[in-house]
């Protein structure tokens, strides 16, 4: 396991524990992956495991009740982030992601990395740049 | 003026209680008969009931569409352009009630539908309809008694599922090459806008032959995955975020089939100092220019929504930009003065809330709005947020990330090259712009970007004829050009020999 993947922190608001052990109970072993781009981008998406095939570019954010969390590591570069918070709100959820009856959904919220040094965290790959030409 | 919401006395749109699943040509009930309250986020109260659907209605779709294929596409191009002509004549002729059904199920003002999403929707399918006449197989003479004959065949039966933002004029970007080049579809629109295609659907009812265009509502995690991943498409077009577009490629990797992808973007709206050589149209179309970030309440996927100021101009002209974006008219959506609506949905609300939130905190500066907006009277509980600036720097993930609201980052560049180097510095490339009165830094700039589309000294126009999608993680495919007929289309050769003799082998 690289450096990458067990620096960052996940945690998970009881409300959020409380839908993942409900959703659980329907659906089987669970895994989130963050979402970004258009529409419904920026909302972590929920999975029955396995459903979604991660890849050497998803970074193994944390577990949060036994599932874990996945995010593009381009992606969590850019986002500088301490400490990735898991919560549930009202609305449906978005893309393919349980669940499925549209009552409530998952987010996620961030907090920010100190911000006194080079703006993007690194990880010493270069991660955050390599999509992008010279 | 201001339109009637639909359903209301006066209004231009009738709006039954309940609507059911458009497929084979006829209103179906799903099978298992849930139903989900569609609402307005411009007053977040119901405009009706649509289809909860399941596993099984998309199955009823896949069977009337692949009971009618085999007549769509034996139907000579001349045919199929009669209808999808049809249906831009029908669109034409229902103009104001699609563009009011729109506006009233997104959010988006009314002057926006009835000016753009409606009229491109109808132009989309008759410049497919042209394209499909245009197309011609090719012949290759092999030697003097060989022929490879090629001819375009439709894939049979396709899965689109398409996004919230512009439902109609999407569904019409996806739906008119598929049904040019043959194809009969399954249409999932998104979950927060199902109702304003079904109106198109019954414009449109009794001018597509049935099964040709199926329609089926409900939430993506049911019938969004069960099109996606069934064997029994032949392709997949998606529009919508990351996650679910590498799970579709990971689908249609799995059946061995084609898929198009767009994917969303974080456009650079790039301004040199020479915009402002003058104090002219020229300058006043490019504050516009800026200001096309708020077009359509930024739930666009190539909103201008990095803006790069040259320096040395940068007081000036975001001076006249935070001057033009304080006279934006907000309110309404069925008000044709109104220029921002609500956002589709009480998530995005929540969401463009807290990017401005983490903007703040990593130090971005707000120029303008930054809050939720308080439209008050009947919209009090709509979705409303203040068009909004930040500004900071390329790394902070305002810049990074799409908000999908109408919130402009705006930072300086210095020169070209530093201009550059910031536009490329993103995950996307699906749209950007170039503002300068030099037309060879124009055409520099506008290849050196690492974008699908860039407009030069314009923004935000989508005529049916030049190509869009995307570079980098924005997807896969180009939209909107006859090219996208390649994509609906397998190529059948037939290898001829006109030789009498045999090979000679055995």
């Amino acid at each position: 396991m690289s450096a990458r993947d067990s620096a960052p922190r996940l945690v998970a608001t009881e409300a959020a524990q409380q839908a993942i052990i409900r959703l659980r109970a329907v659906h089987g072993p669970l895994m989130f992956v963050q979402s970004a781009g258009c529409c419904g981008g920026s909302a972590p998406m929920c999975f029955q495991a396995g459903e979604f095939i991660t890849a050497p570019c998803d970074v193994l954010v944390g577990e949060v009740t036994g599932c874990p969390f996945y995010m593009d590591e381009r992606q969590y570069a850019a986002w500088h982030t301490d400490q990735l918070i898991l919560d549930i709100d009202l609305g449906m959820a978005e893309g393919f992601s349980l669940p499925a009856d549209g009552g409530w959904h998952f987010v996620t919220r961030s907090v920010l990395c100190a911000r006194d040094d080079d703006p993007v965290r690194d990880f010493g790959n270069g991660a955050a740049h390599r999509s992008a030409p010279a | 003026m201001k339109y009637a919401p639909p359903g209301q006395p006066g209004s231009v749109v009738a709006v039954e209680p309940r609507y059911e699943n458009f497929i084979d040509g006829k209103w179906m009930a799903p099978v298992k008969g849930g139903y989900s309250v569609n609402l307005t986020p411009a007053t977040a109260k119901p405009i009706c009931e649509v289809a909860k659907s399941t596993p099984e209605d998309v199955e009823l779709a896949l069977d009337a569409a692949h009971h009618a294929k085999e007549a769509w596409a034996e139907r000579s191009a001349a045919e199929r352009a009669a209808v999808l002509n049809a249906v831009a004549d029908a669109i034409d002729a229902n103009r104001e009630m699609l563009a009011v059904a729109e506006s009233w199920e997104n959010g988006k003002p009314v002057r926006e539908t009835l000016a753009a999403d409606i009229p491109l929707a109808a132009d989309h399918f008759r410049y497919f309809a042209a394209a499909i006449r245009a197309e011609t197989s090719t012949t290759t003479e092999i030697d003097k008694d060989t022929v490879a004959y090629h001819f375009h065949e439709p894939l049979g039966v396709v899965g689109q599922i398409i996004p919230f933002n512009f439902p109609i004029l999407m569904a019409a970007w996806k739906l008119a090459p598929a049904l040019a080049a043959g194809n009969c579809s399954v249409l999932k629109p998104a979950s927060p806008t199902p109702w304003s295609i079904l109106k198109l659907a019954e414009v449109v009812q009794h001018i597509v032959p049935s099964g040709v265009l199926n329609i089926v509502t409900g939430p993506g995690a049911e019938i969004g995955k069960a099109l996606a991943t069934n064997p029994r498409i032949a392709k997949v077009a998606f529009t919508g975020e990351t996650v679910t577009g590498r799970l579709i490629m990971q689908y249609a990797a799995q059946n061995i089939i084609p898929v198009t992808l767009e994917l969303g973007g974080k456009s650079p709206n790039v301004f040199f100092a020479d915009v402002m050589a003058e104090d002219d149209d020229f300058l006043d179309k490019a504050v516009e220019g800026l200001v096309l970030y708020a077009f359509n309440k930024g739930e666009v996927c190539t909103c201008p929504s990095r803006a790069l100021i040259q320096d040395s101009i940068y007081e000036e002209f975001m001076r006249r930009c935070l001057d033009r974006i304080s006279k934006i008219r907000q309110g309404n959506p069925l008000d044709t003065e109104t220029m921002l609506g609500p956002q589709v949905s009480a998530q995005q609300l929540q969401k463009i809330s807290s990017y401005v939130d983490i903007g703040r905190q990593e130090g971005a500066e707000c120029l303008t709005g930054g809050h939720p907006a308080g439209v008050g009277g009947e919209f009090t509980d709509g979705y409303f947020f203040q068009p909004t600036v930040l500004k900071g720097h390329n790394k902070m993930r305002v810049f990074q990330e799409e908000i999908f609201g109408p919130v402009l980052a705006v930072t300086t560049f210095t020169d070209e090259a530093d201009a550059l180097q910031i536009a490329n510095d993103t995950l996307y490339g699906l749209g950007a712009g170039v503002w300068t009165r030099d037309g060879s830094r124009a055409f520099r700039m506008g290849r050196a970007i690492q974008a699908g589309r860039v407009w030069v000294n314009c923004y935000h126009q989508y005529p049916a004829g030049a190509a869009f999608g995307g570079y980098k993680v924005s997807g896969i495919g180009r939209e909107t050009h006859k090219m996208m007929l390649e994509h609906y289309s397998q190529t059948k050769n037939l290898l001829v020999s006109y030789d009498q003799k045999p090979m000679g082998f055995f």
